[in-house]
């Protein structure tokens, strides 16, 4: 029971840091990001292909060790979400959206198809798992500790970014983009600036995804799975919250893998159509949430001048 | 030569598919102002209602296609009326992650009735006819050619000579203006879902016909359909007709220099070049 609370507890961080990612990306600057999947995973498998030991199936072999994998991770995603940005981001925000979960899909076509760097289909397996053999059978604890170290810096970089004057700008942006080109913002520049950094949020936590996993295929980075429940664990726990992005992943996991948990008693033969009902009802949970507390369960933390206050 | 012919052929029928889907969605993005992310997941449920009255009750295919049609277009309304309605007064943005959960549900309501494995409307196979210089076409992709001209010509008499058709046209090319001359937008932004959920189960039938259903079919097809829209400019109707077949027939025709599981890849590109160059569209006004 408890192995479980601890497994069950590591994926939600997981979810923890990509759901930051995103609210730093749409909470705070308005970025209509659909590709988290994408960004999990260009993380995931930098990471693992960087830190693996040699192999003959896929390229790899460079056994580096694992904080070098976590920040080359961070590194390629948040390149990629530059090049996505440059064309995108002076345009109307659903381009965004449109383009974001086009390089997605392609990212997917890409680790399907291209098996001399990932192994397509069939996957990459033994991605080293950091201090394993010291640990043993306390593994998943240290990892839930590694877990809860990372989101916590995560946390901390983005609550100090959205107090400077830098976070003043983005939320200015996403108020009304003119009053911040007016006040003579480079608009343009800071949502770069806002994606990049959310891109490499998630691309972390595609790395610790991997090396706690081990094994990594395209099927993990479906759509559904990488990016539509941290969306609904952002919309749920309040957009522009960084505490109820948290909160947000912590109830929706729980809903999700609570309703794998009932339908796993069911008969075999309905699994897919127990796996399919489960989706409908995330996804109606989300129509509710959209439709009777658009701001989710917190809400934006309120901004104010600490004069005002007074 | 017979290879560059027949992958011309072939593009136009894909791209007549995505044609009727992206008229709908461009009308939709135009009046409504968001990019409708269940568009590809109502051309899959048009393709199993379809099979739902073609096989499953055994009727004739022309009914099941006008039933199909007419079901999607019912269930368009209904989700606009519980969903959309309520979001409309928000952000756009708000009312685009209303329609991927819309997207999501319709997706694994298919699933869950019809099950995750492939269907056919027919288990026969069709021997091509050979046209000339030797490009080889199904009977049913000349079926598809057939139906996809007489859908859109209908859609064009719809736009052109309808009262309706005009309001459409109005809203969608400047809301103000026509708010201004008094036409009654709800009752458009009615007959809009009407036309683009009639068009895009359409095309999922057809798409169907020339292939065979699965619950992702539709899903896989949204980056072209954006795509065609795009490129012809959002809320221009014909532009995402010429759209379509400018995406059909490049990612058939990219099959000569890349692995043809790129082929998504090729409309997302075009799209990308199409939003440095002119964001506008092909024939599209400015955004």
């Amino acid at each position: 029971m408890i192995s479980y609370l601890i497994f069950f507890l590591i994926i939600c961080g997981i979810y923890g840091i990509m759901t930051l990612g995103l609210n730093l990306q749409w909470g705070y600057t308005g970025l209509f990001n659909i590709g988290v999947a994408g960004f999990w995973a260009v993380g995931a498998y930098t990471s693992a292909i960087l830190t693996k030991p040699p192999v003959p199936e896929h390229l790899g072999g460079f056994n580096l060790p694992f904080i070098v994998g976590i920040l080359a991770a961070a590194v390629v995603s948040g390149i990629i979400a530059f090049l996505i940005g440059i064309p995108t981001l002076r345009l109307r925000e659903d381009y965004l959206a449109i383009a974001t979960i086009g390089i997605a899909e392609i990212i997917r076509l890409i680790v399907k198809n291209e098996e001399w760097l990932t192994n397509g289909v069939r996957g990459i397996s033994g991605i080293p798992k950091p201090f394993h053999s010291l640990l043993g059978n306390a593994y998943n604890f240290f990892y839930l500790i590694l877990v809860i170290v990372v989101l916590a810096i995560i946390y901390f970089i983005i609550q100090r970014g959205i107090q400077s004057p830098w976070g003043r700008v983005l939320r200015a942006i996403r108020e009304d983009e003119e009053v911040a080109t007016t006040a003579g913002k480079d608009v343009f520049r800071y949502r770069l600036e806002s994606l990049i950094l959310g891109a490499m949020i998630m691309g972390v936590g595609g790395a610790i995804y991997a090396h706690f996993t081990s094994f990594i295929s395209p099927e993990a980075f479906k759509p559904m799975q990488g990016t539509f429940l941290v969306w609904v664990m952002l919309i749920i726990g309040g957009s522009g919250n960084s505490l109820g992005a948290l909160l947000g992943a912590l109830i929706t996991w729980s809903i999700w893998s609570g309703t794998e948990i009932l339908t796993s008693f069911l008969p075999s033969a309905i699994t897919t159509q127990a796996a399919a009902f489960r989706v409908i009802l995330i996804g109606v949970l989300l129509e509710v949430v959209l439709l009777t507390k658009p701001e989710g369960l917190l809400g934006e933390d309120p901004h104010v001048s600490s004069v005002l206050k007074e | 030569m017979v290879l560059l012919l027949q992958l011309i052929s072939n593009g136009i029928i894909l791209g007549c598919i995505i044609a009727l889907g992206s008229i709908g969605l461009s009308l939709l993005y135009g009046i409504l102002k968001f990019g409708n992310f269940a568009h590809g997941d109502m051309m899959t449920l048009g393709a199993y209602f379809a099979f739902l009255f073609k096989v499953q009750l055994g009727m004739p295919m022309w009914a099941a296609f006008v039933l199909a049609m007419a079901l999607t277009a019912f269930v368009a309304i209904i989700v606009d009326q519980i969903i959309y309605k309520s979001l409309r007064k928000s952000d756009s943005i708000i009312l685009l992650i209303g329609s991927v959960g819309i997207a999501l549900i319709l997706r694994n309501f298919i699933q869950l009735i019809w099950g995750p494995q492939n269907h056919f409307y027919d288990k026969g196979i069709q021997m091509p006819i050979k046209l000339g210089l030797g490009v080889r076409v199904k009977p049913n992709q000349i079926l598809i050619l057939v139906v996809t001209v007489a859908l859109v010509i209908l859609a064009h008499l719809f736009l052109r000579k309808t009262k309706m058709g005009k309001a459409m046209r109005a809203m969608s090319d400047n809301m103000d203006l026509a708010k201004v001359t008094g036409i009654n937008t709800e009752q458009v932004i009615k007959w809009t879902w009407v036309l683009g959920a009639v068009l895009t189960a359409a095309a999922g039938i057809l798409l169907g016909i020339d292939t065979h259903l699965s619950p992702s079919m539709g899903w896989n097809l949204l980056l072209p359909l954006f795509a065609a829209t795009i490129l012809g400019g959002i809320g221009s109707p014909y532009g995402a007709m010429l759209g379509g077949l400018v995406i059909g027939v490049s990612q058939e025709l990219s099959t000569l220099i890349i692995p043809p599981t790129y082929k998504p890849g090729v409309a997302f590109l075009i799209m990308l070049l199409m939003l440095l160059i002119k964001p506008t569209g092909l024939m599209g006004r400015s955004v």
